[in-house]
Protein backbone atom coordinates (compact mmCIF):
# COMPACT_ATOMS: atom_id res chain seq x y z
CA UNK A 1 0.00 0.00 0.00
CA UNK A 2 2.80 2.46 1.19
CA UNK A 3 5.32 1.24 -1.73
CA UNK A 4 2.32 1.39 -4.40
CA UNK A 5 1.63 5.10 -3.04
CA UNK A 6 5.57 5.76 -3.28
CA UNK A 7 5.51 4.18 -6.94
CA UNK A 8 2.31 6.08 -8.21
CA UNK A 9 4.42 9.39 -7.06
CA UNK A 10 7.25 8.60 -8.80
CA UNK A 11 5.99 7.69 -12.17
CA UNK A 12 3.78 10.97 -11.86
CA UNK A 13 6.39 13.15 -10.71
CA UNK A 14 9.89 11.85 -11.46
CA UNK A 15 9.66 9.02 -13.98
CA UNK A 16 9.71 11.09 -17.23
CA UNK A 17 12.47 13.69 -16.38
CA UNK A 18 14.79 10.81 -15.26
CA UNK A 19 13.69 8.66 -18.36
CA UNK A 20 15.25 11.60 -20.52
CA UNK A 21 18.29 12.22 -18.32
CA UNK A 22 19.25 8.61 -18.49
CA UNK A 23 18.92 8.57 -22.58
CA UNK A 24 20.41 12.11 -23.34
CA UNK A 25 23.15 11.80 -20.76
CA UNK A 26 24.11 9.15 -18.35
CA UNK A 27 23.71 6.30 -21.69
CA UNK A 28 25.80 8.37 -24.45
CA UNK A 29 28.39 9.23 -21.20
CA UNK A 30 28.63 5.23 -20.68
CA UNK A 31 28.38 4.43 -24.11
CA UNK A 32 31.82 7.08 -24.97
CA UNK A 33 33.61 5.52 -21.91
CA UNK A 34 33.35 1.83 -23.40
CA UNK A 35 33.98 3.02 -26.85
CA UNK A 36 37.29 4.36 -26.29
CA UNK A 37 38.67 0.89 -25.78
CA UNK A 38 37.25 -0.09 -29.18
CA UNK A 39 38.01 0.34 -32.90
CA UNK A 40 34.88 2.93 -33.13
CA UNK A 41 34.89 4.21 -36.69
CA UNK A 42 31.28 6.97 -35.95
CA UNK A 43 28.73 4.18 -36.92
CA UNK A 44 29.91 0.91 -35.35
CA UNK A 45 32.28 -0.55 -32.77
CA UNK A 46 34.01 -4.29 -33.89
CA UNK A 47 36.51 -5.65 -31.82
CA UNK A 48 38.37 -4.21 -28.41
CA UNK A 49 41.57 -2.34 -28.73
CA UNK A 50 42.43 -1.92 -25.01
CA UNK A 51 44.28 1.65 -24.50
CA UNK A 52 45.12 1.73 -28.20
CA UNK A 53 43.25 5.03 -28.14
CA UNK A 54 45.26 6.67 -25.49
CA UNK A 55 48.05 5.78 -26.53
CA UNK A 56 47.63 7.25 -30.00
CA UNK A 57 45.97 10.24 -28.42
CA UNK A 58 49.43 10.78 -26.37
CA UNK A 59 51.05 9.94 -29.35
CA UNK A 60 49.61 12.92 -31.07
CA UNK A 61 51.92 16.08 -31.15
CA UNK A 62 49.09 18.54 -32.25
CA UNK A 63 47.00 16.83 -28.87
CA UNK A 64 50.51 17.77 -26.41
CA UNK A 65 50.17 21.35 -27.88
CA UNK A 66 46.34 21.41 -27.83
CA UNK A 67 46.68 20.64 -24.09
CA UNK A 68 49.89 22.89 -23.13
CA UNK A 69 47.74 25.81 -25.15
CA UNK A 70 44.38 24.64 -22.86
CA UNK A 71 46.22 24.65 -19.60
CA UNK A 72 47.51 28.42 -20.53
CA UNK A 73 44.24 29.45 -21.45
CA UNK A 74 42.61 28.27 -18.62
CA UNK A 75 44.59 29.65 -15.78
CA UNK A 76 45.10 32.82 -17.05
CA UNK A 77 41.53 33.28 -18.44
CA UNK A 78 41.02 32.02 -14.33
CA UNK A 79 42.86 34.65 -13.09
CA UNK A 80 41.79 37.46 -15.62
CA UNK A 81 38.35 36.86 -15.40
CA UNK A 82 38.03 36.48 -11.78
CA UNK A 83 40.41 39.71 -11.07
CA UNK A 84 38.05 42.14 -13.55
CA UNK A 85 35.32 40.70 -12.52
CA UNK A 86 36.00 41.11 -8.98
CA UNK A 87 36.77 44.88 -9.62
CA UNK A 88 33.55 45.64 -11.77
CA UNK A 89 31.87 44.16 -8.41
CA UNK A 90 33.50 46.58 -6.67
CA UNK A 91 32.85 49.37 -8.59
CA UNK A 92 29.48 48.75 -9.12
CA UNK A 93 29.22 48.49 -5.09
CA UNK A 94 30.85 51.50 -4.27
CA UNK A 95 27.61 53.55 -3.84
CA UNK A 96 27.80 55.73 -7.33
CA UNK A 97 24.74 56.92 -8.33
CA UNK A 98 25.42 55.48 -11.80
CA UNK A 99 26.39 51.95 -10.37
CA UNK A 100 23.08 50.83 -12.04
CA UNK A 101 23.84 51.75 -15.44
CA UNK A 102 27.11 50.48 -15.05
CA UNK A 103 26.43 47.43 -13.82
CA UNK A 104 23.98 47.07 -17.22
CA UNK A 105 26.58 47.76 -19.43
CA UNK A 106 28.79 45.29 -18.18
CA UNK A 107 26.58 42.50 -18.65
CA UNK A 108 25.67 43.03 -21.88
CA UNK A 109 28.06 40.79 -23.63
CA UNK A 110 27.49 37.67 -21.20
CA UNK A 111 23.91 38.14 -23.13
CA UNK A 112 25.16 37.12 -26.60
CA UNK A 113 26.58 34.13 -27.28
CA UNK A 114 30.56 33.27 -27.75
CA UNK A 115 30.18 32.78 -31.84
CA UNK A 116 28.67 36.01 -32.36
CA UNK A 117 30.82 38.02 -30.12
CA UNK A 118 33.65 36.06 -31.54
CA UNK A 119 32.67 36.76 -35.04
CA UNK A 120 32.65 40.82 -33.81
CA UNK A 121 35.83 40.57 -32.59
CA UNK A 122 37.93 38.88 -35.53
CA UNK A 123 36.00 42.34 -37.75
CA UNK A 124 37.57 44.28 -34.51
CA UNK A 125 41.25 42.58 -34.82
CA UNK A 126 41.35 41.67 -38.70
CA UNK A 127 39.56 45.05 -39.96
CA UNK A 128 38.91 47.65 -37.70
CA UNK A 129 42.07 47.58 -35.83
CA UNK A 130 44.55 47.05 -38.94
CA UNK A 131 42.69 49.62 -40.61
CA UNK A 132 43.07 52.10 -38.22
CA UNK A 133 46.56 51.62 -37.38
CA UNK A 134 47.35 52.03 -41.29
CA UNK A 135 45.68 55.05 -41.40
CA UNK A 136 47.40 56.37 -38.24
CA UNK A 137 50.40 54.81 -38.34
CA UNK A 138 50.45 52.28 -35.59
CA UNK A 139 53.13 49.71 -36.96
CA UNK A 140 53.05 47.47 -34.60
CA UNK A 141 49.27 47.10 -35.40
CA UNK A 142 48.80 46.83 -38.78
CA UNK A 143 48.89 42.97 -38.86
CA UNK A 144 46.04 41.67 -37.52
CA UNK A 145 46.60 39.71 -34.09
CA UNK A 146 44.61 36.60 -34.91
CA UNK A 147 47.52 36.02 -37.71
CA UNK A 148 50.23 34.92 -34.81
CA UNK A 149 49.87 32.19 -32.33
CA UNK A 150 51.24 34.41 -29.40
CA UNK A 151 48.73 37.68 -30.31
CA UNK A 152 45.80 35.34 -31.00
CA UNK A 153 46.36 33.83 -27.44
CA UNK A 154 45.71 37.53 -25.94
CA UNK A 155 42.73 38.14 -28.43
CA UNK A 156 41.13 35.03 -27.14
CA UNK A 157 41.84 35.95 -23.51
CA UNK A 158 40.35 39.55 -24.65
CA UNK A 159 37.29 38.47 -25.79
CA UNK A 160 36.95 35.60 -23.22
CA UNK A 161 37.12 38.35 -20.20
CA UNK A 162 35.29 40.93 -21.83
CA UNK A 163 32.36 38.12 -22.20
CA UNK A 164 32.66 36.29 -19.00
CA UNK A 165 33.53 39.18 -16.30
CA UNK A 166 29.62 40.51 -16.16
CA UNK A 167 28.30 37.10 -14.94
CA UNK A 168 30.85 36.97 -12.41
CA UNK A 169 30.68 40.05 -11.60
CA UNK A 170 26.92 39.98 -10.51
CA UNK A 171 27.97 37.14 -8.28
CA UNK A 172 30.45 39.06 -6.65
CA UNK A 173 28.47 41.74 -6.28
CA UNK A 174 25.77 39.09 -4.64
CA UNK A 175 28.89 38.69 -1.84
CA UNK A 176 29.57 41.73 -1.37
CA UNK A 177 25.70 42.48 -0.98
CA UNK A 178 25.45 39.77 1.69
CA UNK A 179 27.98 40.73 4.20
CA UNK A 180 26.65 42.48 7.19
CA UNK A 181 26.84 46.39 7.49
CA UNK A 182 27.64 45.77 11.48
CA UNK A 183 30.50 44.10 10.59
CA UNK A 184 31.67 46.72 8.44
CA UNK A 185 31.19 49.38 10.64
CA UNK A 186 33.17 47.57 13.58
CA UNK A 187 36.29 47.28 11.00
CA UNK A 188 35.92 51.00 10.41
CA UNK A 189 35.88 51.98 14.31
CA UNK A 190 38.24 49.19 14.95
CA UNK A 191 40.40 51.85 12.48
CA UNK A 192 40.65 49.49 9.45
CA UNK A 193 41.21 51.18 6.20
CA UNK A 194 39.65 50.74 3.08
CA UNK A 195 41.85 48.35 1.65
CA UNK A 196 42.51 46.52 4.65
CA UNK A 197 38.56 46.34 5.38
CA UNK A 198 38.49 44.58 2.15
CA UNK A 199 41.28 42.28 2.23
CA UNK A 200 40.84 41.39 5.76
CA UNK A 201 36.87 41.36 6.02
CA UNK A 202 35.02 41.80 2.68
CA UNK A 203 37.10 39.44 1.05
CA UNK A 204 37.06 36.60 3.95
CA UNK A 205 33.29 37.23 4.32
CA UNK A 206 32.41 36.48 0.83
CA UNK A 207 34.36 33.13 0.16
CA UNK A 208 31.47 31.28 -0.67
CA UNK A 209 31.61 33.57 -3.81
CA UNK A 210 35.17 33.08 -4.99
CA UNK A 211 34.36 28.88 -4.92
CA UNK A 212 31.31 29.74 -7.22
CA UNK A 213 33.00 31.77 -9.56
CA UNK A 214 36.60 30.24 -9.65
CA UNK A 215 34.65 27.07 -10.35
CA UNK A 216 32.42 28.55 -12.96
CA UNK A 217 35.40 29.99 -14.82
CA UNK A 218 37.28 26.86 -14.26
CA UNK A 219 34.73 24.76 -16.09
CA UNK A 220 34.23 27.24 -18.96
CA UNK A 221 37.86 27.34 -19.20
CA UNK A 222 38.01 23.96 -20.48
CA UNK A 223 34.92 23.66 -22.26
CA UNK A 224 35.63 26.90 -24.60
CA UNK A 225 34.45 26.16 -27.76
CA UNK A 226 32.23 29.20 -29.54
CA UNK A 227 34.74 32.04 -28.83
CA UNK A 228 37.61 29.55 -30.58
CA UNK A 229 35.72 28.33 -33.21
CA UNK A 230 34.33 32.31 -34.44
CA UNK A 231 37.71 34.02 -32.98
CA UNK A 232 40.50 32.48 -34.45
CA UNK A 233 38.98 29.30 -35.81
CA UNK A 234 42.29 27.32 -34.70
CA UNK A 235 44.13 29.40 -36.82
CA UNK A 236 47.30 30.13 -37.81
CA UNK A 237 47.98 25.89 -38.67
CA UNK A 238 45.82 24.68 -35.96
CA UNK A 239 47.89 25.81 -33.42
CA UNK A 240 45.26 28.01 -31.16
CA UNK A 241 42.89 25.22 -31.13
CA UNK A 242 41.34 24.91 -27.39
CA UNK A 243 40.59 21.45 -26.30
CA UNK A 244 37.01 21.55 -27.33
CA UNK A 245 37.76 22.45 -30.86
CA UNK A 246 40.81 19.74 -31.47
CA UNK A 247 38.28 17.06 -29.98
CA UNK A 248 35.55 18.75 -32.60
CA UNK A 249 37.92 18.84 -35.49
CA UNK A 250 39.62 14.84 -34.83
CA UNK A 251 36.27 13.39 -34.61
CA UNK A 252 34.41 15.15 -37.03
CA UNK A 253 36.74 16.82 -39.34
CA UNK A 254 39.14 13.79 -39.69
CA UNK A 255 37.29 10.85 -38.96
CA UNK A 256 39.51 9.44 -36.04
CA UNK A 257 36.54 8.78 -33.99
CA UNK A 258 38.87 6.49 -31.44
CA UNK A 259 41.21 9.08 -30.64
CA UNK A 260 38.50 11.46 -30.68
CA UNK A 261 36.38 10.02 -28.06
CA UNK A 262 39.73 9.27 -26.06
CA UNK A 263 40.70 12.98 -25.76
CA UNK A 264 37.10 13.62 -24.57
CA UNK A 265 37.09 11.45 -21.91
CA UNK A 266 40.71 12.68 -21.08
CA UNK A 267 39.20 16.17 -21.15
CA UNK A 268 36.27 15.29 -18.47
CA UNK A 269 38.74 13.73 -16.56
CA UNK A 270 40.86 16.73 -16.57
CA UNK A 271 37.49 18.57 -15.79
CA UNK A 272 36.93 16.64 -12.64
CA UNK A 273 39.89 16.53 -11.06
CA UNK A 274 40.19 21.07 -11.60
CA UNK A 275 36.83 20.79 -10.54
CA UNK A 276 37.28 18.79 -7.38
CA UNK A 277 40.59 19.90 -6.28
CA UNK A 278 39.89 23.61 -6.70
CA UNK A 279 36.32 23.30 -4.56
CA UNK A 280 37.84 21.48 -2.17
CA UNK A 281 40.60 24.22 -1.40
CA UNK A 282 37.83 26.84 -1.99
CA UNK A 283 36.03 24.75 0.45
CA UNK A 284 38.70 24.68 3.47
CA UNK A 285 38.63 28.51 2.73
CA UNK A 286 35.68 29.37 3.52
CA UNK A 287 35.69 27.38 6.34
CA UNK A 288 38.85 29.23 8.09
CA UNK A 289 37.42 32.51 7.80
CA UNK B 1 39.67 69.20 10.29
CA UNK B 2 35.81 67.97 9.23
CA UNK B 3 35.87 68.54 5.86
CA UNK B 4 39.15 67.09 4.78
CA UNK B 5 37.60 63.25 5.01
CA UNK B 6 34.69 63.98 3.14
CA UNK B 7 36.95 65.94 0.01
CA UNK B 8 39.23 63.53 0.19
CA UNK B 9 36.31 60.57 -0.42
CA UNK B 10 34.77 62.54 -2.88
CA UNK B 11 38.08 62.57 -4.89
CA UNK B 12 37.87 58.79 -4.29
CA UNK B 13 34.26 58.75 -5.86
CA UNK B 14 34.95 60.72 -8.66
CA UNK B 15 37.98 58.43 -9.60
CA UNK B 16 36.03 54.99 -9.30
CA UNK B 17 33.31 56.95 -11.90
CA UNK B 18 35.95 57.81 -14.12
CA UNK B 19 37.31 54.08 -14.24
CA UNK B 20 33.65 53.08 -14.15
CA UNK B 21 32.69 55.09 -16.78
CA UNK B 22 35.94 54.12 -18.93
CA UNK B 23 35.61 50.45 -18.46
CA UNK B 24 31.82 50.64 -19.61
CA UNK B 25 32.15 52.05 -22.55
CA UNK B 26 35.17 49.93 -23.55
CA UNK B 27 32.78 47.20 -22.88
CA UNK B 28 29.77 48.53 -24.92
CA UNK B 29 32.61 49.87 -27.93
CA UNK B 30 32.41 46.21 -30.06
CA UNK B 31 28.84 46.78 -30.25
CA UNK B 32 28.69 50.38 -31.23
CA UNK B 33 31.39 49.65 -33.74
CA UNK B 34 28.92 47.02 -35.36
CA UNK B 35 26.17 49.49 -35.02
CA UNK B 36 27.58 52.14 -36.66
CA UNK B 37 29.16 50.03 -39.95
CA UNK B 38 26.10 48.26 -40.44
CA UNK B 39 24.72 51.91 -42.11
CA UNK B 40 27.71 52.24 -44.28
CA UNK B 41 28.56 51.61 -47.56
CA UNK B 42 31.77 49.35 -47.42
CA UNK B 43 34.09 52.27 -48.63
CA UNK B 44 33.70 54.16 -45.62
CA UNK B 45 34.16 51.55 -43.29
CA UNK B 46 37.64 50.56 -44.71
CA UNK B 47 38.28 54.74 -44.39
CA UNK B 48 37.71 55.00 -41.11
CA UNK B 49 35.80 52.30 -38.99
CA UNK B 50 35.15 54.46 -35.99
CA UNK B 51 33.31 57.29 -37.87
CA UNK B 52 29.52 57.99 -37.59
CA UNK B 53 28.21 57.15 -41.58
CA UNK B 54 28.28 59.90 -44.37
CA UNK B 55 26.33 57.92 -46.80
CA UNK B 56 23.22 55.79 -44.70
CA UNK B 57 22.54 53.27 -45.69
CA UNK B 58 19.62 50.87 -45.33
CA UNK B 59 20.93 48.45 -48.13
CA UNK B 60 23.02 46.16 -45.69
CA UNK B 61 20.14 45.06 -44.03
CA UNK B 62 17.99 44.57 -47.01
CA UNK B 63 20.82 42.08 -47.93
CA UNK B 64 21.62 40.31 -44.37
CA UNK B 65 17.89 39.82 -43.84
CA UNK B 66 17.02 38.06 -47.10
CA UNK B 67 20.97 35.92 -46.91
CA UNK B 68 20.82 35.01 -42.96
CA UNK B 69 17.46 34.15 -43.57
CA UNK B 70 16.56 36.47 -40.56
CA UNK B 71 13.01 35.88 -39.66
CA UNK B 72 13.22 32.46 -40.44
CA UNK B 73 16.07 31.65 -37.93
CA UNK B 74 14.25 33.92 -35.28
CA UNK B 75 11.31 31.74 -35.42
CA UNK B 76 13.57 28.55 -34.78
CA UNK B 77 15.28 30.45 -32.10
CA UNK B 78 12.36 31.29 -30.36
CA UNK B 79 10.07 27.86 -30.95
CA UNK B 80 13.11 25.79 -29.84
CA UNK B 81 13.55 28.38 -26.98
CA UNK B 82 10.81 28.64 -25.74
CA UNK B 83 9.91 24.82 -25.57
CA UNK B 84 12.60 23.55 -23.76
CA UNK B 85 12.56 26.35 -21.45
CA UNK B 86 8.68 25.90 -20.46
CA UNK B 87 9.15 21.69 -20.45
CA UNK B 88 12.38 22.37 -18.04
CA UNK B 89 10.43 24.38 -15.97
CA UNK B 90 7.68 21.24 -15.81
CA UNK B 91 9.98 18.70 -15.63
CA UNK B 92 12.86 19.81 -12.97
CA UNK B 93 9.99 21.52 -10.47
CA UNK B 94 8.21 18.58 -10.58
CA UNK B 95 11.06 16.09 -10.22
CA UNK B 96 12.76 18.25 -7.93
CA UNK B 97 9.24 18.32 -5.62
CA UNK B 98 9.44 14.61 -5.25
CA UNK B 99 13.28 14.41 -5.05
CA UNK B 100 12.82 17.11 -1.86
CA UNK B 101 9.62 15.58 -0.02
CA UNK B 102 10.53 11.57 -0.49
CA UNK B 103 13.97 11.53 1.67
CA UNK B 104 15.06 8.03 1.02
CA UNK B 105 18.62 6.77 0.27
CA UNK B 106 17.28 5.78 -3.31
CA UNK B 107 16.28 9.72 -3.54
CA UNK B 108 19.38 10.72 -2.12
CA UNK B 109 21.38 9.10 -4.36
CA UNK B 110 19.37 10.55 -7.90
CA UNK B 111 19.86 14.42 -6.62
CA UNK B 112 24.17 13.29 -6.14
CA UNK B 113 24.11 11.61 -9.59
CA UNK B 114 21.73 14.84 -11.14
CA UNK B 115 24.79 17.25 -9.32
CA UNK B 116 27.59 15.14 -10.43
CA UNK B 117 26.44 15.27 -13.82
CA UNK B 118 27.32 19.16 -14.08
CA UNK B 119 31.22 18.63 -14.51
CA UNK B 120 30.68 16.39 -17.41
CA UNK B 121 31.13 18.75 -20.40
CA UNK B 122 29.43 17.94 -23.72
CA UNK B 123 31.95 17.15 -25.54
CA UNK B 124 32.99 14.28 -23.51
CA UNK B 125 29.89 12.53 -24.64
CA UNK B 126 29.05 14.51 -28.03
CA UNK B 127 30.49 11.83 -30.39
CA UNK B 128 28.65 8.55 -29.46
CA UNK B 129 25.68 11.05 -28.53
CA UNK B 130 25.47 11.87 -32.69
CA UNK B 131 25.89 7.93 -33.59
CA UNK B 132 23.10 7.14 -31.03
CA UNK B 133 20.47 9.81 -32.04
CA UNK B 134 20.90 10.16 -35.60
CA UNK B 135 17.67 8.27 -36.22
CA UNK B 136 15.91 10.49 -34.18
CA UNK B 137 17.24 14.04 -35.32
CA UNK B 138 16.38 12.56 -39.17
CA UNK B 139 13.15 12.16 -37.78
CA UNK B 140 12.43 15.86 -36.42
CA UNK B 141 15.61 17.34 -35.53
CA UNK B 142 14.18 20.62 -34.08
CA UNK B 143 12.09 18.35 -31.96
CA UNK B 144 14.77 16.10 -31.33
CA UNK B 145 16.94 19.34 -30.01
CA UNK B 146 14.31 20.60 -27.45
CA UNK B 147 14.06 16.83 -26.38
CA UNK B 148 18.44 16.81 -25.94
CA UNK B 149 17.69 20.44 -24.11
CA UNK B 150 15.35 19.02 -21.19
CA UNK B 151 18.18 16.20 -20.63
CA UNK B 152 21.09 18.26 -20.15
CA UNK B 153 19.05 20.97 -18.43
CA UNK B 154 17.27 19.26 -16.11
CA UNK B 155 20.00 18.22 -13.26
CA UNK B 156 20.64 22.45 -12.92
CA UNK B 157 17.16 23.07 -12.94
CA UNK B 158 16.24 20.50 -10.68
CA UNK B 159 19.12 21.27 -8.28
CA UNK B 160 18.01 25.31 -8.00
CA UNK B 161 14.24 23.69 -7.52
CA UNK B 162 15.51 21.33 -4.32
CA UNK B 163 16.94 24.05 -2.87
CA UNK B 164 13.91 26.17 -2.69
CA UNK B 165 11.71 23.79 -1.82
CA UNK B 166 13.75 22.14 0.60
CA UNK B 167 12.48 25.22 2.43
CA UNK B 168 8.84 25.14 1.96
CA UNK B 169 7.60 23.51 5.34
CA UNK B 170 5.66 20.21 4.44
CA UNK B 171 2.87 20.73 6.72
CA UNK B 172 1.73 23.04 3.92
CA UNK B 173 1.45 19.51 2.02
CA UNK B 174 0.33 17.92 5.00
CA UNK B 175 -3.09 19.96 5.48
CA UNK B 176 -3.52 19.92 2.27
CA UNK B 177 -3.44 15.94 1.88
CA UNK B 178 -5.82 16.09 4.94
CA UNK B 179 -8.46 18.54 2.60
CA UNK B 180 -8.43 15.33 0.08
CA UNK B 181 -6.15 17.04 -2.55
CA UNK B 182 -3.94 14.74 -4.50
CA UNK B 183 -0.46 14.91 -4.89
CA UNK B 184 -0.33 16.33 -8.08
CA UNK B 185 -3.24 18.96 -7.09
CA UNK B 186 -1.09 19.82 -4.27
CA UNK B 187 2.04 20.44 -6.44
CA UNK B 188 0.29 22.76 -8.99
CA UNK B 189 -2.20 24.48 -6.95
CA UNK B 190 0.26 25.39 -4.23
CA UNK B 191 3.72 24.75 -4.25
CA UNK B 192 4.17 25.91 -8.00
CA UNK B 193 2.71 29.19 -7.25
CA UNK B 194 4.94 29.66 -4.64
CA UNK B 195 8.24 28.74 -6.99
CA UNK B 196 7.64 31.87 -8.94
CA UNK B 197 11.34 33.40 -8.04
CA UNK B 198 13.10 30.42 -8.72
CA UNK B 199 11.18 29.84 -11.95
CA UNK B 200 12.07 32.75 -13.07
CA UNK B 201 15.83 32.02 -12.13
CA UNK B 202 15.67 29.20 -14.13
CA UNK B 203 13.79 30.60 -16.87
CA UNK B 204 16.59 33.06 -17.67
CA UNK B 205 19.20 30.73 -17.29
CA UNK B 206 18.20 27.85 -19.72
CA UNK B 207 16.76 30.63 -22.05
CA UNK B 208 20.12 32.34 -22.04
CA UNK B 209 22.23 29.02 -22.78
CA UNK B 210 19.41 27.67 -25.10
CA UNK B 211 19.04 30.78 -27.11
CA UNK B 212 22.68 31.32 -27.75
CA UNK B 213 23.42 27.83 -27.53
CA UNK B 214 26.05 26.55 -31.01
CA UNK B 215 27.47 23.35 -30.70
CA UNK B 216 24.73 21.17 -30.05
CA UNK B 217 22.36 23.30 -32.96
CA UNK B 218 25.39 23.02 -35.29
CA UNK B 219 25.66 19.20 -35.16
CA UNK B 220 21.92 18.72 -34.93
CA UNK B 221 20.23 21.32 -37.17
CA UNK B 222 19.70 21.55 -41.07
CA UNK B 223 19.61 24.57 -43.21
CA UNK B 224 15.55 25.38 -43.21
CA UNK B 225 15.93 24.55 -39.21
CA UNK B 226 18.72 26.89 -38.04
CA UNK B 227 19.28 29.39 -35.17
CA UNK B 228 20.30 32.40 -35.09
CA UNK B 229 23.69 31.76 -33.91
CA UNK B 230 24.08 29.47 -36.72
CA UNK B 231 22.78 31.90 -39.51
CA UNK B 232 24.91 34.31 -38.30
CA UNK B 233 28.04 32.35 -38.13
CA UNK B 234 27.12 30.58 -41.62
CA UNK B 235 26.67 34.20 -42.97
CA UNK B 236 29.17 35.44 -41.38
CA UNK B 237 31.64 33.08 -43.26
CA UNK B 238 30.25 33.61 -46.48
CA UNK B 239 30.19 37.34 -45.78
CA UNK B 240 33.07 38.64 -44.05
CA UNK B 241 34.41 41.04 -47.03
CA UNK B 242 30.94 42.39 -47.51
CA UNK B 243 31.93 44.78 -44.08
CA UNK B 244 28.71 46.23 -44.19
CA UNK B 245 26.15 43.41 -45.22
CA UNK B 246 28.19 41.17 -42.41
CA UNK B 247 28.06 44.25 -39.59
CA UNK B 248 24.45 44.40 -40.28
CA UNK B 249 23.56 40.53 -40.09
CA UNK B 250 25.63 41.01 -36.31
CA UNK B 251 23.27 43.86 -35.32
CA UNK B 252 20.21 41.86 -36.43
CA UNK B 253 21.82 38.62 -34.29
CA UNK B 254 21.95 40.50 -31.42
CA UNK B 255 19.16 43.15 -31.70
CA UNK B 256 16.55 40.45 -30.03
CA UNK B 257 18.50 39.28 -26.74
CA UNK B 258 19.54 43.38 -26.04
CA UNK B 259 15.71 44.11 -26.07
CA UNK B 260 14.98 41.57 -23.97
CA UNK B 261 17.67 42.67 -21.50
CA UNK B 262 16.65 45.54 -21.44
CA UNK B 263 12.98 45.45 -20.87
CA UNK B 264 13.71 42.35 -18.17
CA UNK B 265 16.33 43.67 -16.97
CA UNK B 266 15.88 43.66 -13.43
CA UNK B 267 14.56 40.23 -13.61
CA UNK B 268 17.82 39.32 -15.57
CA UNK B 269 20.06 40.44 -12.93
CA UNK B 270 18.07 39.26 -9.88
CA UNK B 271 17.54 36.17 -11.56
CA UNK B 272 21.15 35.25 -12.17
CA UNK B 273 22.19 36.34 -8.82
CA UNK B 274 20.05 34.26 -6.97
CA UNK B 275 20.94 31.05 -9.05
CA UNK B 276 24.57 31.30 -8.96
CA UNK B 277 24.76 31.91 -5.27
CA UNK B 278 23.69 28.24 -4.84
Amino acid sequence: MQFGKHLKKFIFFAALPLAIFAIVLVYPFIQGLILTFTNFDGFEATKFVGWDNYVKSFQDPTFWSTLQFTGAFVVVSLVAINVVAFGLALIVTSKLRSSNILRTFFFVPNLIGGVVLGVIWQFIFNSALTSLATKFGWNSMTESWLNETGSAFWALIIVTVWQSSGYMMIIYITGIISIEQDVLEAARIDGAGALRTLVSVKMPLMAQAFTISLFLTLRGGFMAYDVNVALTGGGPFRTTELISMHIFEDAFRLGNFGTGQAKAVIMFLLVAIAALVQVSVSKRMEVQR
Amino acid sequence: MSQKPKQKKSVARSIIFAVGAVLALSYVMPFFLVFVNSFKPKPEILANPLAFPIVFTWDNFNQALQKMNYFQSLTNSIIITTFSVIALIIVSSMLAYYLARSNSKFTKGIFLVLVASMIVPFQALMIPFMSIFAPLVSLDNRTALIFFYIGFGVSLSTFLYHGFISNIPKELDEAASIDGATDLTIFWRIIFPMLRPVTATVAIINALWIWNDFLLPRLVLTPDTQTLPLSTYLFYGQYSAEYGQAMAGLLLAVLPIITFYLILQRQFISGISSGAVK
